[in-house]
């Protein structure tokens, strides 16, 4: 798969703190990109430099191999974190201005208006004011703006704060839908289980650096830590026997007849190895392996980052 | 249509379309002339009938004090008394009694007694023929002729002419008070699109719209297209209300002014012949016009001014001065995130502003200062400091490298504001300061 975005070696500082720091990204077409970090380590400023909001200090990014310059504008769609309409604005106006700003033509704007607020249900919404939607109508209609224009690349920050679950779940659907239609998506958040959910690729960022990155399988394939959830019935004793030194326990506990253990088997011993000792023990009901969630994963990357003590203070940026 | 026009269309939409804009529009002008056409109305004379009942216990007055048009004065021997009882019956407005030893004065020598309140107007009608005719009645009394006294004064006014650099002579209208107003006007007019500039910058800021925006245009295209579309609406705004300020002025002059006008005329040829005789010839008659010769010398000065180079250099100036302190404007509305704390940064911005209207005001007393010719230089002061000159006469030159100094200092301004503007924008939560902002200068 050919990568839509390239980011290469990219630095920003501000006067008083390092944003990032020598940053490589790559983001590839028709996929659901990512990237992921605490606040303040320096996501809002990446998205920021990939919308040409600001500029690097030094690196360089690619958009589909080429520079990234201003004709690149109208194929990025951008929903910031912190987002907000014009208040006394009529909503398809304010549409409409925003789309044009974007480098649509009018008449073809107001063509897919019609046709997104049709499919979010808004129809009556064209003449009334911004300031007389709820928060969630809002919402909705920040993240039209964002994808009106079809932008190949779509980014969106935290998009699913603030949102009510049925709104959320909306977004969601429409976040696949468009990567089925050949967007790409860069979506940054803290919601892990929005990421296992969405996301094909992730980079994670802490205190201005990148400290990990690939496809979500795979990174939660290196961070198996060979533990396993086993249930039985039977004899404790003579299954514990029978495990000898293959595996370790690392928690146990029993419900009714049901014996519910945790096992780290040991590095030069197999899972059908430990089965085979222990099936002729017991009656077994379960044996699954235990896949670190990616809010683990992030958890532990960030907090050994953080005992590293990296240079670099608060930002007073939103991030 | 370019991005920068349709944030300019959208600027100047959301602002037209409301509410407040088009009720001041309307409602200054009617303001302004509702309020200059009461003056006028109040210098004139209350047309208000008054008959009076005069006891003169003095005799100095019998047929000296004489009415006019409005008041009618009918003299009675009666007792004070008596006629005080008999007032309320009578079809007397107003009763003036004068003590036999009025020539003396102090207070209480004569009385006015009314039933309803008699006008100031009236009052001073009373009181100033009263005042001349014992002033007469003195002069006689100790042998001088009134007339010698009257013939030896002579109104001297004072006509301007200015040599210029060929050696001919140009008539200066002068009119300080007038350049004062217009000063004024470029301070108020400054000000309030100023502000309007930096209410924008903020209102995106603080609904947050603006990131939205940056990712479509360059900071520095929103910045100047609003500053765009706030000068435009500045000069509709500006425009229309010229227009009705113009119709509702001719039709109030028509309306009050124009026995002033026909006078005026009568005093200017008048004043000719006085030119062309040398001598009080026609005297008489222009005592005629003495107390009008105040409305007479403004509405002279009024005409002399060129309006229309008036016109031409307000635009200019205002178009001048507008985008170098709406460009700062922006600057510091962009570095400020809630109306609490816009004050602290509006002050020092309007301290050069005040100190031009300052200048203006000497302006008036001294217009040849180096004080106001370098206020009419610096681009902070210029617009206003310029404005209160125009009337005196400004050589070209002055003129010229005014304008220059301050349009060069706008795209100076510009400059610099787009490059606070681009990062407070985007910064939130932290209160900031001036150090702060100039360190944005340097971001890249």
């Amino acid at each position: 798969m050919s990568a839509i975005l390239q980011i290469n070696n990219v630095s920003k500082k501000y006067s008083n703190h390092v944003a990032l720091n020598d940053v490589s990204i790559s983001v590839n077409e028709k996929a659901v990109f990512g990237l992921l970090g605490p606040n303040g380590a320096g996501k809002t400023s990446l998205i920021r430099i990939i919308n040409q909001i600001t500029g690097p200090d030094s690196g360089e990014i690619l958009f589909k191999g080429e520079k990234l310059n201003q004709k690149h504008i109208s194929q990025i769609g951008y929903l910031p974190e912190e987002r907000g309409l014009y208040k006394k604005m009529p909503v398809g106006e304010q549409v409409l201005y925003l789309a044009q700003l974007k480098g649509m033509k009018k008449t073809e704007a107001k063509k897919r208006i019609n046709i997104w607020f049709e499919k979010f249900e808004m129809q009556g919404w064209y003449k009334k004011k911004i300031e007389e939607l709820s928060k969630g109508m809002q919402q909705k209609v920040q993240f039209i703006v964002t994808v009106l224009h079809q932008p190949e690349l779509i980014i969106l920050d935290e998009p699913f704060s603030g949102f009510d679950p049925i709104n959320a779940q909306l977004i969601k659907n429409e976040i696949l839908e468009l990567r089925k239609n050949g967007a790409t998506v860069i979506f940054s958040t803290h919601n892990m289980g929005s990421v296992e959910e969405l996301c094909d690729n992730i980079a994670l960022i802490n205190k201005a650096q990148k400290i990990l990155d690939g496809s979500v399988k795979e990174i939660r394939k290196t961070f198996r830590t060979n533990t396993y959830k086993i249930s039985f019935k039977g004899n404790v004793m003579g299954f514990t026997n029978a495990l000898w030194t293959g595996g370790e326990i690392l928690e146990k506990h029993t419900d009714d007849d049901v014996h519910f253990f945790t096992l780290k088997i040991a590095k030069n011993v197999t899972s059908s190895q430990i089965l085979q000792a222990v099936l002729p023990t017991c009656e077994l009901l379960s044996f699954n392996e235990i896949i670190p969630s990616m809010n683990d994963i992030f958890i532990q990357q960030v907090s050994q980052g953080n005992n590293e003590n990296v240079v670099g203070t608060k930002s007073n940026f939103t991030e | 249509m370019s991005k920068i026009g349709l944030i300019i269309t959208r600027e100047l939409k959301s602002k037209l379309y409301n509410k407040t804009f088009i009720v001041m529009t309307i409602l200054a002008p009617l303001l302004i002339t509702g309020f200059m056409a009461m003056m006028i109305k109040m210098t004139q004379s209350e047309k208000t009938n008054q008959t009076v009942l005069v006891i003169d216990d003095s005799k100095l007055f019998q047929d000296k004090l004489i009415g006019n048009d409005y008041v009618s004065l009918t003299f009675s021997n009666d007792k004070l008394e008596k006629a005080i009882t008999e007032f309320s019956n009578k079809n007397f407005t107003c009763l003036l009694w004068i003590s036999p030893n009025i020539i003396e004065g102090g207070a209480g020598a004569t009385k006015l007694f009314y039933k309803k309140s008699p006008g100031y107007a009236f009052q001073t009608f009373i009181k100033d023929q009263m005042e001349r005719i014992i002033y007469e009645n003195k002069l006689k009394a100790n042998n001088i002729d009134p007339s010698i006294i009257s013939n030896s004064k002579t109104n001297v006014k004072l006509i301007l002419e200015k040599v210029n650099d060929k050696g001919n002579t140009e008539e200066q209208s002068s009119f300080g008070l007038f350049g004062f107003l217009t000063g004024a006007l470029m301070f108020v007019f400054i000000l309030l699109y100023g502000m309007m500039v930096f209410r924008s910058v903020m209102e995106e800021k603080t609904n947050r719209i603006v990131e939205v925006i940056v990712s479509s245009v360059k900071p520095f295209e929103l910045m100047l297209g609003k500053i765009f579309g706030v000068a435009i609406l500045g000069i509709i705004q500006f425009i229309v209300m010229g227009i009705i300020t113009l119709v509702l002025t001719t039709i109030l002059s028509t309306l009050f002014l124009k026995d002033a006008k026909l006078q005026l005329e009568k005093f200017n040829t008048q004043q000719e012949l006085v030119k062309k005789n040398g001598t009080n010839v026609n005297f008489e008659q222009m005592q005629k016009f003495d107390d009008k010769l105040e409305l007479f010398d403004m509405l002279s000065k009024i005409e002399k001014i060129n309006f229309v180079e008036v016109f031409i250099c307000f635009i200019l100036y205002f178009i001048g001065g507008y985008l170098f302190y709406s460009s700062i404007m922006a600057a510091v509305g962009s570095a400020v995130d809630s109306e609490a704390d816009s004050q602290q940064f509006i002050t020092p911005i309007m301290m050069p502003l005040m100190a031009g209207y300052f200048i203006s005001t000497k302006t008036i007393l001294d217009p040849d200062s180096a004080t106001v010719f370098w206020g009419s230089m610096i681009p902070f002061t210029s617009p206003i400091v310029m404005m209160s000159r125009i009337t005196n006469g400004v050589p070209l030159w002055e003129l010229l490298l005014s304008l220059s100094i301050l349009f060069v200092s706008f795209i100076g301004t510009t400059y610099l504001a787009g490059k606070i503007y681009r990062t407070g924008i985007l910064m939130y939560g932290k209160k900031t300061s001036w150090k702060e902002i100039g360190k944005w200068l340097f971001y890249k």
